[in-house]
């Protein structure tokens, strides 16, 4: 049974691990089938969202995605969308065998987050460098209309490129929202390069935020038990917002993607072969097997 | 996709490549050609010119109006600067740096946009320029060029860096079909009759050149003989040509991967009505937001195909039917 103030049963760290095993299999499985999207850009969000959706961080109604109470996740670097279909669908907000119609016609889960497609989705992105804004507007709403809802955004680390991130960091210090947890998922990789490369001076990113007021953690972004203490330790903070940075793999560590030192094969699908190692490398990893559990 | 197949037309490179390989090729010619990049070379296609120049190749991250003004100060400074990203992002993020930094000031600025229009395909409506026609138009100083297939794109690619001023270039991310020999010339401002006609004139550009052509070749098995115009420069228009379609062919169909309202269709609608009115039929994509899907399948859903074209075709000749019947009775 649902509980009215949309708090979500919190799932063990042995059920959270298993079922981001399951979540980044669909990821890796669905891109391929699709022949498009960026697997590897999803892989490194998978962990924080797991934690977010089912850790028992967020309070949603899958049923009612327009209660005024939930809490608001928006995916800022959009083009990794199919680590959140995939947890929508875990939650219930759709059924987990549309997952394959990703990127086809008529289907709602579209290439990049399109909110008038999909009802949970609460932003539509995809032009990066604009989720950080939106969210603050909720945030905002939700102090003028007294309601206690939270609002977490991810950003990439390339997103942090852009100007308006940093305007909206600006904002959210000035007007004290202490609603507004960003994530940062800082996974060294943007689309031509290393970050450290594209734009040296912009990492380390802590400290950034840190002078502009925020309350800043850096955590391992695949420790499933380090993200659910950061979303534990941010909701105490009061009066400004709070920075998640999120060390993570581009592509979780797996051998397809750790090849490519250019960008992780940012944007690109496994093939065929690709996708069976991925798969049993990720199996050994978590001890899993496949159709089993 | 299968635009233009059944005339016979190969399928070549798309216009992103062969604007780079013209990038590359100019690069090697001219010293003073720098290029401002925000970490999409390798889908602009300004890599390989980055990988052969790399002190004259900056990529300034994502950041799409710093990109602008970096740009535009270098063209003050005499550079003969090029910005390039996804059509959407340079237009929709940087417009106020390209109006303020580049067209106000008439800034040697050559501005190059890829992933125009809805073939972009599954990456959906956040990565497709349909407004970037519009918005390019809309700035007095520029000069805005929508090349239709891979020789014309080296060439108009040539053409817009000897040319003085703000130039948009418009570029797409599929395959395309061939429609020009190599070493065809593009003269900026000068329509290309691809076929004559004298009962309808489809005007086109960009992938709707082969549509129109297909559409063209569809119509004479009716016994409609169109008139096909590659209207490549969208800004200044060929207004000669224009109205020389209209008066010779009596009615005229625009065809464009772009929003129907404001593109070439509107330019081409304000043209005609000045200097010789005629009936208008318009195609290109309605007033919404497209989705994703495969090239072809968005290209039918959105009324984008040879058919539509020789509907539209059939609506304005019998329009120009009815008017000719009414004004002799
Ligand atoms: C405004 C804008 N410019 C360019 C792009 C093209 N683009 C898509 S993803 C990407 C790289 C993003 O890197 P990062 O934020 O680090 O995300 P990651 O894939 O590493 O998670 C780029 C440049 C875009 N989507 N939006
Ligand atoms: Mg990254």
């Amino acid at each position: 049974m649902m509980a009215e103030n949309g708090n979500r049963p919190r799932r063990s760290l042995d059920e959270l691990r298993q079922t981001s095993w399951r979540l980044s299999r669909q990821i890796m499985k669905m891109t391929t089938d699709a022949g498009s999207g960026h697997p590897s850009s999803s892989l490194s969000a998978i962990d924080t969202l797991t934690a977010l959706y089912f850790g028992g961080i967020m309070r949603y109604h899958p049923e009612r995605p327009q209660w005024p109470d939930r809490d608001r996740f928006i995916l800022s670097k959009g083009h990794g969308v199919p680590a959140l279909y995939a947890v929508m669908a875990e939650a219930g907000y759709f059924d987990p065998q549309r997952l394959m119609t990703l990127r086809e016609l008529n289907s709602p889960l579209e290439g990049h987050p399109n909110m008038r497609a999909l009802p949970g989705l609460e932003a539509s992105t995809g032009s990066l460098g604009q989720g950080l804004s939106i969210g603050l507007g909720h945030a905002l709403a939700a102090r003028l209309d007294g309601r206690d809802y939270r609002v977490y955004v991810m950003l990439g680390d390339g997103e942090a490129d852009e100007g308006q991130v940093w305007e909206a960091t600006m904002a959210a210090s000035k007007f004290d929202v202490d609603n507004l947890t960003a994530i940062l998922d800082y996974n060294q990789y943007q689309q031509t390069g290393p970050v450290a490369e594209v734009m040296p001076s912009l990492p380390p990113f802590a400290d950034k935020w840190r002078v502009f007021g925020w309350h800043v953690l850096e955590i391992d972004g695949h420790d499933l038990q380090a993200i659910l203490e950061a979303f534990e330790e941010v909701r105490q903070v009061r009066d400004r917002p709070q920075m998640i940075v999120a060390h993570t793999l581009k592509g979780k560590g797996l051998s397809p993607f750790e090849d490519n030192d250019v960008n992780r094969m940012h944007g690109e699908t496994l093939d065929e072969e690709q996708l069976e190692v991925a798969l049993s490398e990720l199996d050994a990893r978590y001890g899993y097997v496949a159709g089993v559990k | 996709m299968d635009i233009g197949k059944r005339l016979g037309l190969e399928y070549g490179p798309p216009t992103r490549n062969a604007f780079g390989e013209a990038l590359l090729e100019l690069g090697r010619e001219n010293h003073d050609i720098v290029v401002v990049d925000g970490d999409v070379g390798n889908s602009t296609r300004t890599q390989s010119f980055g990988d052969a120049f790399p002190e004259r190749f900056f990529n300034v991250g994502i950041a799409e109006s710093n990109l602008v003004g970096t740009a535009s100060g270098l063209a003050a400074s005499g550079k003969l600067a090029l910005a390039a990203s996804f059509a959407c992002f340079l237009f929709c993020n940087a417009y106020d740096q390209i109006r303020m930094s580049v067209a106000f000031p008439r800034l040697n600025v050559k501005l190059v946009g890829s992933h125009s229009g809805i073939s972009v395909g599954e990456d959906g409506p956040s990565q497709m320029a349909i407004e970037d026609i519009a918005l390019s138009t809309s700035l007095p100083n520029f000069t805005v060029l929508v090349p239709a297939d891979a020789p014309s794109t080296r060439a108009a690619t040539r053409a817009m860096f000897a040319h003085e001023g703000p130039v948009y270039l418009r570029t797409g991310r599929p395959k395309v079909p061939i429609i020009y020999p190599d070493g065809v010339d593009f003269q900026i401002g000068k329509a290309n009759q691809l076929r004559d006609g004298r009962d309808v004139t489809l005007i086109a550009c960009g992938l709707m050149v082969a549509a129109a052509l297909e559409a063209a070749h569809d119509l004479s098995q009716e016994g409609i003989e169109a008139r096909v115009l590659d209207m490549h420069t969208v800004k200044p228009l060929d207004e000669e040509a224009i109205e020389l379609a209209a008066r010779e062919t009596g009615c005229i169909v625009t065809a464009e991967e772009h929003l129907v309202q404001q593109g070439l269709g509107g330019a081409v609608a304000q043209a005609v009505v000045a200097r010789y009115p005629v009936p208008m039929r318009f195609v290109g994509v309605p007033d919404v937001y497209a989705e994703s899907g495969k090239p072809q399948q968005l290209l039918e859903k959105y009324g984008l195909m040879p058919a539509d074209i020789t509907k539209a075709a059939r609506d304005a000749l019998a329009r120009k039917e009815a008017q000719h019947a009414g004004s002799l009775s």
